[in-house]
């Protein structure tokens, strides 16, 4: 057993160096969690699509105030089960059953912004780049995250769309099928660019999420530099006056 | 007035208050030239402090429970999110305590490169060396099993290559993987004990020797950049080394304005990048431990790199990792053994000849390799290079008696410089 793990962790390491330099590049996003507005769109569509399967389950309905939402707000607007608004963001699916149908819980999504290198980048060209793939139990796939388990969830949003591979010879000079474009076929309730603007509010949610407490780390952190600048200047000041006789 | 001397005088006829005092602050004579890289002694002495003080309050929330809760998330994964979210400050005490890990061995990393450029582990300071690198050794265990507790997939699957390290060992080696793990694999079990030795005894082994590194330290008397002894140059009535000043308050004061600057440098990590760009905090970290999904990439963090370059170096030999394993433990047990190594006459590199500065440098610039080559994957061409620089790495101590001996050094000055 003890030995399996290891041969397996020595097997990995090799295969790590192929696996990190592989992958389609991302879409580069910046959060902003400054952007309230944007904060309650997001926090509204985890709750409406995601929060189905996903929990957040380190996280109190009542700590999105910090987005400017009163209690009330939150209760009639993002809460539908009659929680408590200091119980966490539970998913309405139960884990057995989830595990019974997709093999696998899907996992908690609290952190999830910070769980990726890159996360938000990550996050936003994973949600913008599932397609059609019959070949999946699911019906559908994913370009950043291949054989995902989970199938599109804002697909309504979306539509439906089919992944063109084209052929190209890599530096070896092997075949390879390389993504060229996606082709819609059936249209979503949104254009590409309100779907993008979506997945922008939404990743910005989850990034806000992943560390509530990430604004007042920052005011926090001028405080206490602006007052270490000081005490630099005042320790100066005080040992060169106690070192003023010392040659 | 009176009545506190009164008090003092109570006090001092049972306890010597007033007299350690004098012999470990006020009447203790240090060299008067100390410069930027004497201030690391008394940082580490600080960010020690730090970590007790904020260990006590994340031991006060933080839960050492590997079992599931009703989200099926490990409970000790959980409780660390609601230190970071639910505990008032409490994303402060854990970035305090995250951030004060990797500055403790920035900080005790740069004290032992003052020792390495001043000869600060020659006679008769060679204790002091000793016990510096046993708070090492402490510094690298505790750090370790602190790194499982918050029970992410790094945590995880970091303990499971360390310990497995030790499974490699000859026919002995799985009994004592075992015996570490109290389990078959890394488990509850595992967590709980790490947790005892994270918060109790290895702070206590730590406490105990870094008393004694300062109890040695001001038995002899600190070094300086000359490397020259100032004990030998003393007032003939006062007795009182010529270039020594007291400690306090020369040095308490040039201290607090480098504790003020360490901790603008921390504050600006801290407040503004907390993760380091990955190097402080692992993204991976933010997964909860799955025993049964092995990460693509295992690397330990930054402060451990160089040391996993070395066992990576080392082929398996006889279809066993063991060789690599000794190559790391001998990488860190040849520390030890520096003060009997260097046959220099002088201590400081300012009168060393060229043979030692090329040596340090090579060794400096190899140790910085190893360190950058273990945060990655290995490829042949950087295991190559891994192995270059772990020749490089430990020629720098095997040869250091000749060419020590062979150097051209410079004439130490009598009185020490400014």
């Amino acid at each position: 057993m003890i030995k399996k793990i290891i041969f397996a962790v020595l097997l990995c390491l090799p295969a790590a160096a192929f696996a990190s330099s592989e992958g389609p590049k991302l879409d580069e996003f910046k959060p902003n969690v400054e952007d309230k507005l944007s904060l309650q769109r997001g926090a509204r569509v985890f709750v409406n699509y995601c929060m189905n399967c996903h929990s957040a389950s380190y996280m109190r309905y009542s700590r999105l105030q910090d987005l400017g939402l009163t209690e009330k707000q939150i209760v009639d607007n993002l809460m539908v089960t009659g929680e408590k608004p200091v119980e966490t963001m539970t998913a309405a699916l139960r884990r057995e059953d989830a595990e019974a149908w997709f093999g696998v819980a899907p996992p908690d999504l609290t952190v999830i912004a910070r769980a990726k290198e890159q996360g938000p980048s990550w996050l936003y060209t994973y949600l913008r780049t599932f397609y059609r793939d019959p070949s999946r139990p699911t019906g559908w796939n994913n370009l950043v995250f291949s054989n995902v388990g989970m199938p599109h969830a804002l697909w309504e949003l979306q539509g439906e769309r089919v992944a063109h591979y084209r052929t190209e010879k890599d530096h070896d000079g092997k075949e390879a099928h390389v993504f060229d474009k996606f082709e819609t076929t059936r249209p979503g309730k949104m254009t590409a660019a309100e779907y993008d603007a979506t997945v922008k509010d939404l990743v910005n949610y989850l990034v806000y999420m992943g560390e509530p407490a990430q604004t007042k780390r920052k005011i926090t952190g001028i405080f206490v530099i602006f007052f270490l600048l000081g005490l630099t200047v005042l320790a100066y000041y005080l040992k060169k006056e106690f070192w003023k006789d010392i040659h | 007035m009176e009545m506190l001397k009164q008090l003092l005088g109570w006090v001092d006829d049972r306890f010597p208050l007033t007299a350690t005092w004098k012999q470990h602050l006020s009447e203790y004579y240090a060299p008067k030239n100390f410069n930027f890289w004497y201030f690391f002694g008394s940082l580490a002495l600080l960010v020690l402090v730090l970590q007790l003080v904020t260990g006590i309050f994340l031991t006060i929330h933080y839960k050492p429970d590997a079992s599931l809760n009703a989200a099926g998330v490990p409970v000790a994964f959980a409780s660390v999110e609601y230190i970071m979210r639910d505990v008032d400050w409490g994303w402060l005490i854990r970035y305090l305590h995250a951030t004060g890990a990797s500055m403790f061995f920035v900080v005790v990393y740069l004290h032992m490169f003052r020792g390495m450029i001043y000869g600060s582990y020659q006679k008769p300071r060679e204790l002091i060396w000793i016990f510096g690198c046993f708070i090492y050794v402490a510094l690298m265990a505790e750090a370790f099993m602190g790194y499982l507790l918050p029970w992410g997939q790094m945590s995880f699957w970091g303990a499971q290559v360390i310990v497995n390290l030790f499974s490699a060992i000859p026919f002995v080696g799985e009994e004592i993987g075992i015996w570490i793990r109290g389990d078959y694999v890394i488990s509850d079990a595992t967590l709980n004990r790490f947790f005892a030795f994270h918060v109790a005894a290895v702070p206590l082994v730590l406490l105990g020797l870094v008393v004694m590194h300062l109890v040695a330290l001001h038995e002899v008397g600190s070094n300086n950049p000359d490397g020259i002894e100032i004990k030998k140059k003393k007032d003939p009535e006062t007795h009182i080394p010529l270039d020594g000043i007291p400690f306090h308050p020369y040095y308490t004061v040039k201290d607090i304005l480098g504790v003020a600057v360490f901790l603008i440098v921390f504050s600006v990590i801290m407040f503004f990048t907390p993760e380091m760009g990955g190097y402080f905090l692992e993204a991976n970290n933010f997964v909860p431990a799955d025993p049964f999904k092995t990460p693509t990439h295992i690397a330990p963090l930054w402060y451990f790199t160089a040391f996993y370059s070395i066992l990576r170096a080392v082929p398996p030999m006889f279809d066993s990792q063991f060789p690599g394993v000794i190559a790391m433990g001998m990488a860190i047990v040849v520390l030890f053994l520096l003060p009997w190594l260097d046959k220099s006459p002088v201590k400081s590199i300012r009168y060393r000849g060229p043979m030692y500065k090329w040596a340090l440098t090579l060794f400096i610039v190899s140790f910085f390799i190893l360190s950058y080559l273990g945060t990655l994957s290995t490829t042949s061409g950087r295991t190559l290079v891994a192995q270059i620089c772990s020749v490089i790495y430990f020629a720098f101590f095997i040869l250091m008696p000749w060419y020590t001996r062979m150097d051209k050094t410079k004439p130490e000055p009598e009185r020490v410089t400014a």
